[in-house]
């Protein structure tokens, strides 16, 4: 049986929830989008529901301890429908027998889980290391980023601590919406086509600081300067800093 | 070039031999200004030779009054000369902090007129950017050895990392290449920040709000290749080092020639030890992390670590009558003994073996490198075999069938003829 949900993380938990409700347990979840049809599986819409999901969060709450439980909605975010399904299956588990099935690491769903989670855990440590911020002329930085994962939510906390006395931006341009921070508090943002336009990477429409520029071409010279000739090994850097990543880094471009 | 670009470019250019560069182990917070440390550390880019930027790295100056042989910036060496004011430092650490670039400033600097001037200097710098601009993010400072206590008192609460390097290994390797130097003077200050770091905790037991002191400890550096201690030599030295001052850290550098004056030290051209540095830093971890004690891997009898191979390998080939290991029975300790099991992959062993014997498709599952451990354990479904593999054979498997990174770069032992 398929379960067609919205995407969100409410959506999936209310999945949860209704394989429950009709005792179906065969459940594959997955997306009106991605879904493309089985001939030999039904399919349900799941309507998402906010007071069935609360009810499941609360319910793995129970089970498990708070950084546990964020695990699934970590794992949610990798926006794999197999990592889901794995999750899924998982969750059922817990209701049924219990939470140490977390560390059965020679299941297939917990394996997969964990590594899922591995690579969420360090696409948001890149996210943390790899946003560059650029001034503009009003005081507002900005980034530019696409991570590989939805992992945005869970950068937020550490970017509202570390940089509590400036306005930012950090702009996710893969899956089009943002956070923004005024000074209190980061709300989500979905930008204007025009406003889309003037964060284009090549093209940046933005007037920037007028010192922005400077700190830049410094930032540059001082990757340069940092980096032992007699000891390259490029084959490490790319491991480190994979090509996709080099568009926003301000030191991977200009000189 | 601006001038402020210049001098970025002299002085980063003659920091970067101190390697150290990890943002880890301190926990402070922002207070109302901006910045704090995250406790894992965030390398924030990559230079081309692979290693990681998380601080800006620069002297204050490379003006320096001793002339150390191994140093770029000593006295005698005819390189450009530069020197920050306190407000350039302040201004190129808070623009590219609020940037994202860097994780916080390393600073260190050149001995100019004497210590305590130095220290005075870098002091000041560490003191504005704490109190006048409100930054919480971390600051790694050298001690400079002969400066006053008082100095280093107060630096230390400021910063979140302090060190000293010990330069060579041992003092006869130290006295030969930099005669006006001795450990002695290394000693004395790990020894007295480690004794006030230890003071503040007991009192930060007692009352609640002491101030934090050098959080993220101390650290030092060794530089390799330079001179001809053994390996043996080197590991007894950062041992008694992480246990006496306590040391979070110790580093290992591969020396790079940058001059042809002294005889004595390897000459330019002939390529800085990575291989054998690496096995050092492993060698390292298995002592601090793998619960080995120093004289199972080098004793006077092996002095060397094996370049072919990683220093747990070597102990097991060694030791083969501690193998194979059954993974469904033995003690943790036991496991991350196993060659090509790290210490993540032991822990998803214990905690899965619980639900049912182990079978080798699942461990192959949890990390682990494979073509190495297969020879040193036992999984539910390994078949039984009559009598053990002689090591040596074991070992020419693994390296024919692994695709070691230094597979191409190690000598053959086979001539070539021309």
């Amino acid at each position: 049986m398929y379960y067609l949900f919205d995407g969100s993380y409410a959506g999936f938990l209310t999945c949860v929830f209704e394989s429950f409700e009709h005792r179906e347990f065969s459940v594959t979840p997955i997306t009106s989008d991605r879904f493309t049809g089985d001939f030999f599986r039904d399919n349900r819409e799941v309507i998402t529901d906010a007071a069935k999901a609360k009810r499941v969060q609360r319910g793995l709450r129970k089970k498990l301890d708070s950084n546990r439980a964020m695990d699934f909605f970590r794992v949610y975010l990798s926006e794999d429908p197999e990592a889901w399904q794995a999750a899924f299956r998982m969750i059922l588990r817990i209701f049924d027998t219990g939470p140490e099935i977390m560390l059965d690491f020679g299941d297939n769903d917990v394996i997969f889980f964990a590594q899922t989670l591995k690579k969420v855990g360090r696409e948001r440590h890149r996210m943390k290391a790899f946003i560059r911020f650029q001034k503009s002329s009003d005081g507002m930085y900005f980034a530019i980023v696409e991570p590989d994962f939805n992992v945005l939510p869970l950068i937020s906390g550490f970017f509202k601590r570390r940089y509590a006395d400036q306005p930012w931006l950090i702009y996710d341009a893969r899956r089009k919406y943002g956070l923004w921070y005024d000074g209190n508090t980061v709300a989500e943002v979905q930008l204007t086509p025009a406003e889309k336009d003037a964060l284009s990477p090549h093209h940046i429409a933005i007037t920037l600081d007028e010192r922005d520029e400077h700190f830049q071409q410094l930032w540059q010279q001082y990757f340069k300067s940092t980096n032992i000739e007699s000891r390259r090994n490029m084959k490490l850097h790319l491991r480190h800093v994979p090509r996709r990543y080099w568009k926003y880094l301000t030191e991977k471009n200009g000189m | 070039m601006s001038r402020i670009e210049e001098k970025l470019k002299i002085l980063a250019d003659a920091a970067k031999y101190d390697v150290s560069c990890s943002s880890s182990g301190s926990k402070r917070k922002n207070k109302g200004g901006i910045g704090d440390a995250s406790a894992s550390g965030i390398c924030h880019t990559y230079t081309e030779d692979g290693r990681c930027v998380s601080l800006l790295k620069i002297l204050l100056t490379n003006h320096c009054i001793y002339d150390c042989a191994f140093c770029v910036s000593r006295k005698s060496n005819d390189v450009k000369r530069a020197a920050f004011t306190v407000e350039e430092v302040v201004d190129l650490t808070m623009n590219f902090y609020r940037r994202n670039y860097i994780e916080g400033l390393f600073l260190s600097s050149g001995i100019f007129k004497n210590a305590d001037f130095t220290m005075e200097r870098l002091l000041r710098i560490v003191k504005k950017l704490r109190t006048e601009e409100r930054y919480n993010g971390y600051i790694h400072l050298k001690t400079i050895p002969g400066a006053s206590e008082e100095l280093i008192r107060e630096a230390g609460l400021y910063a979140d990392r302090m060190s000293i390097n010990l330069e060579l290994p041992t003092e006869a390797g130290l006295k030969m290449v930099a005669p006006e130097k001795d450990h002695e003077s290394v000693r004395k200050p790990l020894a007295f920040v480690n004794e006030q770091m230890q003071s503040y905790k007991k009192e930060s037991k007692l009352i609640r709000h002491v101030p934090s002191f050098v959080p993220a400890g101390q650290s030092t550096q060794m530089v390799i290749g330079a001179t001809p201690e053994s390996d043996f030599e080197i590991m007894n030295v950062a041992d008694e080092y992480y246990k006496n001052y306590k040391l979070k850290r110790v580093y290992y550098s591969g020396y790079i020639p940058i001059n042809n004056e002294h005889q004595a030290l390897p000459q330019i051209g002939s390529a800085p030890p990575l291989i054998r540095e690496n096995r050092l830093y492993q060698t390292d971890w298995l002592l601090r992390f793998y619960d080995f004690k120093l004289d199972e891997i080098l004793h006077p009898g092996h002095k060397n670590l094996e370049l072919d191979i990683d220093p747990k390998l070597d102990w097991a080939l060694r030791n083969p009558h501690f193998f194979p290991v059954d993974i469904n029975k033995a003690d943790y300790k036991m496991i991350i003994r196993i060659p090509g099991i790290g210490r993540q992959s032991a822990m998803k062993i214990v905690n899965a073996r619980k639900f049912g014997k182990l079978r080798e498709y699942q461990i192959r599952k949890m990390g682990i490198a494979f073509n190495r451990a297969r020879y040193f354990m036992v999984c539910a479904d390994t078949p039984f075999t009559l009598g053990n593999m002689a090591m040596d054979h074991v070992k020419k498997r693994i390296l024919e069938n692994g695709n070691s990174t230094y597979k191409r770069k190690l000598p053959t032992g086979q001539l070539t003829l021309f």
